[in-house]
């Protein structure tokens, strides 16, 4: 059974079609990237997964129950997790606070020294030691980053959504953030990638949805999505040849 | 000397202003909603303690014990039934409705208080009351220095809170971001619910200080939420040690004012002090961004 599935979802933004009857799912352990150029609907159907928007039409299944309409707290209770393309950790609170806040609410909350052991384990995995005691405001992009993947991690999530996480980061840190990733992977978590790094988008995922204006327009694994004429054409434009 | 113990004495009625203003800023903070019957609520409380003590002799400072569960309690009814319908709503909305709705409580409060308690101004008068401490020359009011100590004890037992407890900080990542908090598990609604309840409260407690240490009736509401509302632009949102330092800091001025300029100009050098730092430094003086 697919841990989430999309049935003809739609979302319109006072009669702009932002996303048009998309069906897709996700098998347990796989990760998939979606990708499309701006404004195809990508940030958009993330935010119906995980809540903060409500499809006009159509039904989100997360483990085979219906989650479409609840508030955001009770999806990311179930199980969904997510970070954002401009990242907002808590600036007020310390990264470790950050974390707890996580900890404590998520799919499976923990609390006193329990969670403070978990909250060092995490704060360790995304390469933060030593920075718990810094407010979330102090730390670098690269940093705030890695809290906003660490604060979304304690939620304990089955399946993470991570949107454009590689966007602004430099060669050496987008092959950091590239690691992190496979780490994620290798621990059997589920990931949903939305990104504008095509190469590393297709090195990442093991299947490609593609959006253009809302639709899906290609489904299918990496190699055959970077080959398939009607992606290069969304992205490159077609080329008349005599 | 008189200086001195004018200075003194605005320190201590300072305190006061800084304990309504943390109220106010939590709720402001965390709902960004201002709720202008925060004063009337501070009113009801001080009754609340004046009625506890005048019909059954319970201590004032013994009686906080139950002013702030019981405004705590008209806290949660006033969310659910009012605030619970506004926070939601575009900025703008949401804006001029907390204010219709505050104004509205604020008539309703006053008159009931009226109605019920007379317009007769009221203070809790101890045995102790009397009573000064004597340093150099300068006298210490008691009562007003214990209800400025306990009016510090209660915000940092709050600051406790909202760093310490779950809860706490699940008000804390509502203030900052609640739609990133809600994609976090945090069910929002109920982290605005506690933190109106906790704005309410404080403003209780603060009454029933103000009701030992000074006096109150059912018209005081305005004038205090006026305080509270210049203490909270003067610190800035999201600190509660500030707001209780820019209490101390505006009982401060008033005092020393009404001493150099007269008393006529008391009111006049806080609301002064609210436009420079609007002007100046509109994130207030402890607050960031």
């Amino acid at each position: 059974m697919a841990l989430l599935s999309l049935e003809n979802v739609s979302k319109t933004f006072g009669g702009v079609m932002a996303v048009k009857s998309v069906s897709l799912q996700v098998e347990p352990g796989e990760v998939l990237g979606v990708m499309g150029p701006n404004g195809s609907g990508k940030t958009t159907l993330f935010n119906l997964v995980s809540g903060a928007l409500v499809p006009n039409s159509g039904t989100i299944r997360f483990k085979g129950a219906p989650i479409t309409g609840l508030p955001p707290h009770r999806i990311c209770r179930q199980g969904i997790a997510r970070t954002f393309q401009l990242v907002r950790p808590f600036l007020g609170l310390t990264a470790r606070q950050n974390i707890l806040v996580g900890l404590g609410y998520g799919c499976r909350p923990l609390s006193g020294s329990a969670a403070r052991e978990k909250s060092e384990e995490l704060l360790a995995s995304v390469g933060l030691e030593g920075l718990g005691d810094r407010p979330a405001s102090t730390l670098t992009a690269m940093d705030r980053k890695r809290l906003d993947l660490a604060r979304a991690l304690a939620t304990s999530p089955d399946l993470l959504l991570l949107d454009e996480f590689m966007a602004g980061l430099n060669p050496q840190e987008t092959s950091e953030a590239m690691g992190l990733i496979r780490r994620l992977q290798a621990r059997g978590l589920t990931l949903v990638l939305v990104e504008h790094i095509v190469w590393a988008l297709l090195e990442l995922s093991q299947r490609i949805v593609v959006l253009s204006a809302g639709e899906k327009i290609a489904e299918g694994p990496p190699t055959a999505i970077a080959r398939d004429p009607r992606v290069v054409e969304i992205y490159l434009g077609s080329i008349p040849f005599p | 000397m008189i200086l001195a113990q004018q200075l003194i004495l605005g320190l201590l009625v300072g305190g006061l202003y800084g304990l309504a203003a943390a109220g106010l800023s939590l709720t402001f903070g965390v709902l960004r909603v201002l709720n202008v019957a925060h004063g009337d609520l501070l009113m009801l409380g001080g009754y609340v303690t004046f009625w506890l003590f005048s019909l059954w002799h319970v201590d004032p400072f013994l009686s906080l014990a139950a002013v702030a569960p019981s405004l705590f309690f008209l806290g949660l009814i006033l969310y659910c039934v009012l605030f619970r319908f506004v926070v939601r709503a575009r900025e703008e909305v949401r804006i001029k409705n907390s204010l219709l709705i505050g104004f509205g409580l604020t008539l309703v409060f006053q008159i009931l208080a009226i109605q019920f308690f007379t317009a007769d101004e009221r203070s809790v008068t101890t045995a102790y009351g009397g009573e000064a401490i004597k340093i150099a020359g300068l006298a210490i009011p008691l009562v007003r220095l214990a209800s400025v100590v306990l009016a510090f004890l209660v915000l940092a037992a709050l600051q406790i809170f909202l760093n310490r407890a779950r809860w706490g900080r699940a008000i804390r990542a509502t203030a900052e971001d609640w739609e990133a908090a809600s994609l976090m598990g945090i069910p929002v609604g109920r982290a605005y619910l506690w933190a109106f309840a906790l704005g309410t409260a404080l403003a209780g407690v603060a009454g029933g200080l103000v009701s030992v240490s000074y006096s109150i009736s059912p018209t005081i509401g305005l004038e205090w939420t006026l305080k509270a509302l210049i203490v909270t632009v003067l610190a800035g949102l999201g600190s509660l040690f500030g707001s209780f330092a820019g209490g101390l800091l505006l009982g401060f001025a008033e005092a020393g004012s009404g001493l150099l300029l007269g008393g006529a100009y008391r009111e006049a050098v806080g609301l002064g002090l609210f436009l420079i730092i609007l002007i100046t430094r509109p994130q207030g003086l402890f607050g960031s961004r």
